[in-house]
């Protein structure tokens, strides 16, 4: 444990030699000061965790050298002596931030336990400061690259609404980073010391979305055997990112309504009523106006989340942040691998930026992961990106059937491993023997 | 080295348990214990307004009886003491130093209107005379609530704890190189 330091500013010898020994005694590193100007001189080379400032001095008063002192080290605690008690003083130094005011002579016991409880203090704030900024440092959301006019709108409209509390609605194909944004809209809120919490309407079916949303109390269904809190009380304080929001049924749609509106629900099986402080920020690649219209998505619904929309453009749409991203990608992977940083060849750019990307930045990342592992040089080639692009500058033709072009993807793994099928089916992210089948089925040789 | 403790029996202050103080002393400490009246004048440390005696300028006086300069010098008094920004001490000492002082006045159960109890007494007197040696040995107070450096602000704490060093203060008075 670090010694703890303390600052004794008196200017009565006896008081600051008594406090001196009585302090050192109690494991304290301590200075003392007879006047305020000497004591500022201290603080500056300080700091100290505790000041023991006497209000009455010659010269500089104690309120004027507690205002410096708090203006040169805001974290140390400032206890108030003072021979002569006067509410008057005393509010104004607690106003001034004192930790307390006490009055000599001082009951031993009081002393101890005001010093105690002043660096208790201070610790729970310097914990608190760094638990922070550890919180701080977890939830950085990965940056989002793209100088493109179109990206900077994006990043423009992120950082407008980061700071509101309002309901965003963050549309895009599938791949785009749609996440991502939500991600980074709650790590610039003024919620981000609180959680976000993602759930994927998508991908749940309609039962369980809704205690997955809203909890359920012990015994509320079959296999409930604990009270479980849901998303939607986990997000408390922070960011809830509710993705695929078109994907949710008409019951669903109602119940979420009810619970933006008034920030209180009940756990499934439950009937106290639970409020969660929470910001939603959802996603979908559907066209919500569409759905409406067709009576496919509440209207009232509608318009409660979609205060802000954020439009995230199709990577196609932005073809001068694809190299960007793919250095990125390839810096990333090259950490991740830890592998030799590798360039781009020119052609591989070439086919980089010419190719589509129907799966978007989740496709290129995919790409940029498979030409690390499966690439020998020190640039990234064509051959080592799993993109077919025809001559002419457009994609490969649409209208192949998919064992056309799996037939096709299986053959040009294998002749890059040189014919090895434990490395391919590996790559191919498929069993040995699932991809013996396919060679018998597709009749390709090794 | 074991270093010699001498206890002052300050201006005719010889309570009929003084041998056992100094035994108890003496199974703290290394070296050996030895107890002799001096006589200090007393005047230039009482504060009429506080009607206490000022319990540095006791230390200071007591200071100039010392017999060797290597021994270290407890003073023993019924004087209710103070420092100036506290309203009592039970004892003071000099952190490392020569020499303690160490007030009965506090440690009597009559102070808080209850019988006489010399044995209470005694047993009180040993820790705060030990814990106020163990400053002079250069121990600071210590977290264990059994050791004797463990800080007692009020009575009922110097109850509490027992008149032993912990292993880690023990260690530190028989080698100071310790600390």
């Amino acid at each position: 444990m670090t010694t703890r330091k303390i600052l004794i500013v008196d200017d009565e010898l006896s008081v600051r030699g008594s406090l001196e020994e009585w302090f050192r005694e109690d494991g304290f590193h301590v200075e003392t000061a007879e006047d305020g100007n000497r004591a500022i001189a201290k603080m500056e080379a300080g700091p100290y965790d505790i000041v023991l400032l006497d209000l009455k001095m010659p010269g500089m008063d104690g309120i004027t050298v507690q205002r410096r002192v708090r203006e040169i080290d805001p974290g140390a605690a400032i206890i108030i002596l003072t021979a002569y008690a006067s509410v008057e003083t005393a509010v104004e130094a607690l106003k001034l931030g004192a930790f307390d005011y006490i009055t000599k002579p001082v009951d031993p016991d009081d002393l101890s336990n005001l010093v105690r409880n002043a660096l208790r203090q201070k610790e729970l704030a310097e914990e608190n400061l760094r638990l922070k900024e550890k919180v701080s440092e977890l939830s950085r959301s990965a940056p989002i690259i793209g100088e493109s006019p179109k990206m900077r709108r994006v990043l423009d409209t992120i950082r407008t609404v980061a700071e509101t509390d309002s309901t965003v609605v963050i549309r895009g194909e599938s791949g785009t980073g749609k996440e991502l944004i939500a991600r980074s809209i709650h790590a610039q809120s003024k919620r981000r010391f609180f959680p976000i919490v993602a759930v994927n309407a998508g991908s749940i079916p309609e039962t369980l979305l809704e205690s997955e949303l809203f909890g359920h109390e012990k015994g509320a269904f079959t296999g409930a055997q604990y009270r479980r809190k849901g998303k939607i009380e986990l997000a408390h304080g922070g960011t809830l990112f509710l993705d695929e929001i078109g994907d949710v049924t008409p019951k669903m749609q109602i119940d979420l309504l009810r619970v933006l509106e008034t920030k209180r629900f009940s756990r499934l099986g439950g009937n106290q009523e639970v409020s969660s402080d929470f910001r939603l920020v959802c996603a979908t690649h559907k066209n919500l106006e569409q759905m409406v219209s067709e009576g496919a998505f509440r209207e009232d619904l509608y318009y409660r989340i979609n205060v802000f929309g954020i439009e995230v453009p199709p990577l196609r749409e932005r073809p001068e942040d694809i190299l960007e991203l793919a250095r990125f990608f390839v810096e990333k992977y090259a950490r991740a691998m830890g592998k030799p940083l590798r360039s781009i060849a020119p052609a591989a750019e070439d086919v980089l930026v010419r190719y589509r990307w129907p799966g978007n930045v989740r496709e290129l990342e995919n790409a940029i992961e498979r030409a690390m592992v499966i690439g020998q040089g020190s640039a990234i080639e064509p051959g080592d990106l799993p993109l077919h692009v025809e001559s002419g500058g457009g994609t490969e033709p649409a209208a192949r059937s998919l064992a056309a072009v799996e037939k096709d993807h299986i053959e040009r793994v294998l002749q890059e491993l040189d014919g090895n099928v434990t490395r391919a089916a590996k790559t191919l992210g498929i069993d040995r023997a699932t991809l013996y089948n396919k060679l018998k089925r597709y009749g390709i040789r090794r | 080295m074991p270093v010699a403790v001498h206890v002052a029996l300050l201006n005719g202050y010889a309570p009929r348990w003084t041998d056992a103080l100094v035994n108890g002393i003496a199974d703290a400490v290394s070296g050996p214990v030895e107890a002799f009246p001096v006589d200090l004048d007393t005047i230039m440390a009482f504060a009429p307004g506080r009607r206490q005696y000022h319990a540095t300028l006791l230390l200071a006086a007591l200071l100039r009886h010392r017999r060797e300069p290597t021994a270290k010098i407890l003073g023993l008094t019924s004087m209710d003491l103070f420092i100036p920004v506290l309203t009592f001490v039970f004892g003071q000492s000099q952190l490392d130093g020569p020499g303690a002082i160490v007030s009965t006045h506090r440690l009597r159960s009559e102070y808080y209107g209850l019988p006489p109890d010399e044995g209470l007494l005694l047993d009180r007197a040993i820790k705060e005379a030990v814990h106020e040696l163990g400053h002079a040995f250069g121990l600071v107070h210590c977290p264990e609530a059994d050791c004797v450096m463990h800080a007692s602000t009020y009575v009922e704490e110097v109850d509490l704890k027992s008149s032993e060093f912990c292993t880690r203060c023990a260690r530190s008075v028989e080698e100071p190189g310790r600390r």
